[in-house]
């Protein structure tokens, strides 16, 4: 069984669409930071507006109301789906059958984040986001929305010139796609973290370390200056 | 095919398709003079897409690399939000809803208006029966001291009748009413979602609030002022915290009732139909916050004067809920 938090969406092509959804921590880093957001702002314009008497309360109230219930809304609409808090955190909110997040969706999940808020430091929705499947707090569930990891570009295929190295050994195709993505991820490893995890096949496959690991992947995808 | 093979072949594809994605996602100041999305998307986008997202299936199947994988499943994704999205314009979208979807989101769902609004003037009605009966009622929703101040505010034997101040002070009012009124709204929505048991306690409490005031500022004389100042504004706000109770109540009813659908899907089909009216409802509490803070607050019309506007605004919303977009275009 695969453990991890992938969310599947069918697409009309029939083909599976894959996105990790976010869990509990990152949104709650996520929240974190845009309420740090939004009060510095408040600050800020307190200060400001306080030389302008009752009109400067009349603003801020006004300020207060936007960016209370409109704040999230406007970020995701404009901004593919993500506060900076989100962002930062490589979040983005999307429609569950994987569109953008549009009016409807926004602003109903954003409404019903007051009940989320409920009884007290949203545990309402906190409760819903660890027992609900997609990770969803109660307005994602009324508005049909799903928090996902924004998937960061990654560079595909051989990523290190290493010669191609034949594999003499046989090896089912689960086994060759480890050590291929093996040669994918090397690069982000450190040396001794690779050649640590290199050393794992050693009964399988003598002598192996990275830089033989490295030519087998790259022999696995394809390549064959060497034969 | 080997992976190698398979990417060479194909990187142009892909490398093309990355293009159109970036400049389908660029805002419209950082779009070259040939980049117009329409034309692209109704070109050779959605051709593309699904050649994408057989590249993709493929890739799975024959279990290239993951990283291959992942750039395909981006690509797909992209291709598949910008393919998918619904766009309407903006303005036409507000004409429609004003003059169609609104008022007939708000009849088709008449049941769930006509229970919200029971809710609210049902329990006012009460409370302003019984503080008519035995005037110490209001003590028990409201401190002594609250009731003093709603008296002073409205004394007709104040120097100036209602509250006239300078426009600053009209600006500031103005901001705390959108403020709390709206903030007001949406609670009133949302609670629906605990089986409509939190609409149903805004309603009723703020039925009884207006009930109670209302009979006591009459016991004590004050009906000019008081109602001069509330009869303007009252149309648009009260019929705009039934609204947002009746929205709620729906929310509810879906929870209670799902009938063929799972709990979830109830609530989220009855929020989506339910949508126009809260829009329409914030849209009502914006329009009653600006007649609050500048037009009731104002002391120099005549009462008549006053009442005949606040008159009008009534007829003018029975005949809009009434009567606006029964033409299907």
């Amino acid at each position: 069984m695969l453990l991890d938090t992938a969310y599947n969406i069918g697409t009309p092509e029939g083909v599976e669409l894959r996105l990790p959804v976010a869990g509990l921590a990152p949104r709650s880093l996520a929240w974190l930071i845009d309420a740090l957001i939004k009060s510095a702002a408040l600050t800020v314009l307190s200060i400001f507006l306080q030389f302008f008497g009752n009109l400067g309360d009349g603003i801020y109230l006004l300020i207060v109301f936007v960016l209370l219930w409109f704040y999230n809304v406007v970020f995701e609409i404009f901004s593919h789906g993500a506060t900076p808090g989100k962002r930062s955190l490589g979040l983005r909110v999307m429609n569950a059958n994987g569109t953008p997040v549009g009016w409807s969706g926004s602003l109903i999940r954003n409404l019903v984040r007051f009940v989320d808020v409920l009884p007290g430091c949203y545990a309402f929705g906190c409760a819903s986001v660890l027992l609900s499947k997609q990770f969803q707090r109660l307005g994602d569930l009324a508005a049909g929305t799903i928090v996902v990891y924004a998937p960061k570009t990654q560079a595909s295929g051989r990523a290190d010139s290493t010669p191609a190295v034949p594999l003499k050994t046989p090896m089912t195709l689960d086994e060759q796609q480890a050590i291929v993505s093996f040669g994918e991820r090397a690069s982000l490893l450190n040396e001794e973290r690779a050649e640590e995890l290199a050393s794992i096949l050693t009964p399988v496959l003598e002598g192996a370390d990275r830089a033989r690991l490295l030519g087998h992947a790259n022999w696995l995808i394809g390549e064959r200056s060497g034969s | 095919m080997r992976q190698e093979a398979f990417e060479s072949r194909h990187a142009d594809t892909w490398a093309t398709f990355e293009r159109w994605i970036a400049v389908l996602a660029a805002p419209r100041s950082r779009r070259g003079p040939d980049d117009d999305p329409l034309a692209l998307i109704s070109k050779n986008f959605p051709a593309m897409y699904r050649k994408i997202c057989h590249h993709l299936a493929l890739a799975r199947t024959r279990r290239y690399s993951i990283g291959l994988q992942q750039r395909l499943n981006q690509l797909a994704l992209d291709g598949h939000q910008h393919l998918y999205r619904t766009r309407t314009p903006f303005f036409t979208a507000i004409g429609n809803f004003l003059v169609r979807d609104f008022p007939g989101t708000f009849r088709k769902q008449w049941r769930f208006m006509l229970a919200s609004t029971l809710m609210f003037y049902l329990p006012a009605v009460g409370m302003a029966l019984a503080v008519v009966a035995q005037p110490e009622v209001i003590y028990s929703l409201l401190d002594p001291v609250d009731v003093s101040q709603m008296e002073e505010m409205y004394d007709p034997a104040n120097d100036i009748i209602g509250r006239e101040r300078g426009s600053d002070s009209d600006i500031q009012m103005f901001g705390f009413y959108i403020y709390n009124n709206i903030s007001i709204g949406f609670r009133t929505f949302a609670g629906g979602l605990l089986f409509g048991l939190g609409s149903l306690f805004f309603l009723v409490f703020n039925g009884l609030f207006f009930g109670a005031i209302t009979a006591h500022l009459a016991v004590a004389g004050f009906t000019g002022t008081f109602s001069s100042f509330v009869i303007g504004h009252s149309s648009f706000e009260l019929t705009a915290i039934t609204i947002f109770g009746g929205v709620g109540l729906m929310l509810g009813y879906g929870a209670l009732a799902p009938g063929r659908k799972t709990r979830w899907q109830a609530i989220r089909s009855r929020a989506r139909d339910g949508l126009p009216l809260i829009y329409g409802g914030t849209l009502m509490l914006v329009a009653a916050a600006f007649v609050e803070a500048f037009w009731s607050s104002t002391a120099w019309p005549p009462l008549s004067f006053k009442y005949a506007v606040g008159s009008f605004l009534w007829v003018l919303h029975i005949f809009y809920f009434w009567l606006m977009g029964r033409n299907e275009p």
